[in-house]
This record gives C-alpha cells, sequence and structure tokens, in this order.
C-alpha cells in the first residue's frame, strides 16, 4: 500500500494539466488544462487538511467534536476557487475578442496572421 | 428554443433551487456552505430560468441596473461593515469586538458579522455569476 | 521533434513531483505538520467563543481572514467591470466607426 495516494493523484493531475496546455493549441483548450492545473493545487490543499475518519469541522459548544478535520486549508482554497472563477470567465470573454478579431482560436494560426498583419 | 418539457420542469424545480440556495447562505455560519456556495446555487437559479425562458425573460426578472447595484453594493456593504469596527475604535472588520451581538451559537440570527458579511456575498455573487452568463452567452 | 521534448519535460516533472509526494508527511493523520499546528488547534478550540459561529470555516473566512475575503470580493468584482469594459468597447467602437 502506497501512502500519499491523493498527493501523487493531484500531481500527476497537474502534470497533466501542463501537458494539455502544451500541446494543444487550440486556446479554449489552453484553459480547460489551466483549470485542470488548478484543480489539482486545491486538492493537494484539500488533501493536506484531511484526516482520516475526522469529521466536519463543526459543532456546537455542548457537541463533542473528536477528530475534525483541519479548516484553515478549506477557507485557504474558497479564495482560490474564486480567483480562478474570476480568471476562466475574464479569460473567455478575451477569447471571445480574439474569435472576433482573427476568426480563429488556433493560436499558431494567430500568430502567422499577426506576422502577416505587421 | 422552446421546449415544453424544459419550460414546465425549469417551472418546477427553480422555487427549490433558489430556496436551497437562501438555505445554504443563511446558514452559512451553522452548517457547510456560506455566502460564495450559496450565491452561485442562486445564480444557477437564475441561468436556468435564462436558457428555458430565454434572455428577455432574465432581463425582466433580473435587470442590468438591478445586478450592477447588488454587485457594487455587496462590495459596499462589506466596507461599511468593516468600517464599523474602525468607528467603535477596534480593527477593521472587527466582530464582537465592534459591537455586533453574537448571540446564541447555532441560533439562525447568531454569529455577528459573520452572517452579515454572508447575507452581502451570497447576494453579490448570484448577481455577478448570473451578469458573467449573460455577457458570455452569445446574443441571438 | 518538439512533442518528444514535451513529452521528456513532463516524464521528468512527474517523476520529480511523484517523490516530492512520497516525501510529504503522511496523509490523513492527525500529527502532521499542518493538522497539529497550534493555529488549527486555536481555530478548532475558539471559533465558537471568539465569533459565535459553529462552522470553523465560516469563521475562518468571514472573520478571522475577513480581510482576505475583502480581496476575494474585489477580484470577482474586477472581473466583472473588466468583462463588462470589454463588451461596452467593442459595442462603443461598432457605433463610432
Amino acid at each position: 500500500m502506497v501512502q500519499n495516494l491523493e498527493y501523487i493523484a493531484a500531481m500527476l493531475l497537474y502534470v497533466t494539466g501542463l501537458g494539455i496546455m502544451l500541446f494543444h493549441s487550440n486556446l479554449i483548450k489552453k484553459i480547460i488544462g489551466m483549470n485542470i492545473m488548478e484543480t489539482a493545487v486545491f486538492l493537494i490543499f484539500i488533501a493536506a487538511g484531511y484526516v482520516r475518519g475526522g469529521q466536519p469541522p463543526i459543532a456546537l459548544p455542548g457537541e463533542p467534536l473528536l477528530l475534525p478535520v483541519n479548516p484553515l486549508p478549506q477557507a485557504l482554497i474558497l479564495t482560490g476557487l474564486v480567483v480562478s472563477v474570476s480568471i476562466t470567465a475574464y479569460a473567455l470573454a478575451l477569447l471571445r475578442e480574439i474569435y472576433r478579431h482573427f476568426g480563429t482560436l488556433d493560436a499558431a494560426e494567430i500568430a502567422r496572421r499577426k506576422g502577416e498583419l505587421t | 428554443m422552446d421546449d415544453l418539457v424544459l419550460k414546465v420542469v425549469a417551472r418546477v424545480i427553480i422555487p427549490f433551487i433558489q430556496v436551497y440556495g437562501l438555505y445554504v447562505v443563511l446558514h452559512g455560519h451553522l452548517s457547510p456552505g456560506g455566502g460564495f456556495a450559496g450565491g452561485v446555487i442562486l445564480a444557477g437559479g437564475f441561468i436556468l430560468y435564462a436558457l428555458a425562458y430565454g434572455r428577455p425573460a432574465l432581463d425582466s426578472l433580473l435587470p442590468d441596473r438591478l445586478a450592477a447595484l447588488l454587485e457594487s453594493g455587496g462590495v459596499l456593504w462589506y466596507t461599511g461593515l468593516g468600517l464599523v469596527g474602525l468607528l467603535t475604535g477596534s480593527a477593521f472588520l472587527a466582530n464582537a469586538r465592534a459591537g455586533f451581538p453574537l448571540g446564541v451559537p447555532g441560533r439562525l440570527f447568531s454569529g455577528g458579522i459573520v452572517f452579515l458579511l454572508n447575507l452581502g456575498i451570497g447576494l453579490k455573487v448570484a448577481a455577478t455569476i448570473s451578469t458573467l452568463f449573460r455577457n458570455l452567452q452569445e446574443e441571438e | 521533434m518538439k512533442s518528444v521534448l514535451i513529452i521528456l519535460l513532463l516524464v521528468c516533472l512527474a517523476a520529480l513531483l511523484v517523490a516530492v509526494a512520497l516525501d510529504m508527511p503522511p496523509l490523513g493523520e492527525p500529527s502532521t505538520p499542518a493538522n497539529a499546528s497550534p493555529l488549527t488547534r486555536y481555530v478548532i478550540a475558539n471559533a465558537v467563543r471568539d465569533t459565535g459561529s459553529p462552522n470553523r470555516v465560516a469563521a475562518v473566512v468571514a472573520d478571522y481572514r475577513a480581510y482576505d475575503t475583502l480581496g476575494e470580493t474585489t477580484v470577482l468584482f474586477t472581473a466583472v467591470a473588466a468583462i463588462l469594459a470589454l463588451e461596452r468597447g467593442r459595442k462603443d467602437e461598432k457605433s463610432n466607426g
């Protein structure tokens, strides 16, 4: 039994996202790859705060709270999620402008047409 | 895009989605969830409404001006609550020290600033996500 | 040629990252540095007394780190403002020229 299986999964997810960003020249696919990389980072953080067999860190003063999971990484990742959503939305809006201007979403094709223009 | 099944199903489930979103926002300090998650669920209801009944229907339900008001109002509400802390002589965004009543833990109206901030964030995020959807959706 | 280089890079990176993952503290134990830190213990023990909110995550987001959440809402607000500015700019361009 390998320990830290969740960390390994997150690392491989990160490499997968990077591979998608490098291999595809379609800009939408690059954004999808970026989102996969972000998800991998979130997974690492959440996994770091996990306690095996733990319960959610919610309890009133009188109630028992044995073995709660760590609330701090979850709170931190909430910030990351919002930033990720904002960046994705803005990137998609920019992509729409690029498509209106160039008529294509292929990075190599856009670079070629820019060379023609100048 | 005039689908009877979609319209009828949307009419049945949208109230439940909105009530669930409000529940997640209002119970952010008692149960899993909070302003961001609940706001996104609320916005999901608006997006489903726009997909089933078309953009003009959503525009009459949640006009651009109202959405802009909620967005700016959310940030101003947040900053204003923070300034209460400064006015009462403690730190920016202070909770109990700024005089917000903490109440009985476990009640709906408790938690002082946590409840109020979650409410503001929830409305702001709902308006923001539906504005994002409206702007990214290609106009017909 | 280019794809061979990319695959080589990805394999090297994957090997490095997996080696790091194997070297990290065991996951899921209450005694890892992150889970046993004094800050975590303080938040779990005192959040209800400090903020009146039984949900520790909400207490951290909206009370202990409320300033951070203000920045977060500002990021979301700025993204919407930028997207609206793109859209308005395009409409102005169309009507002027």
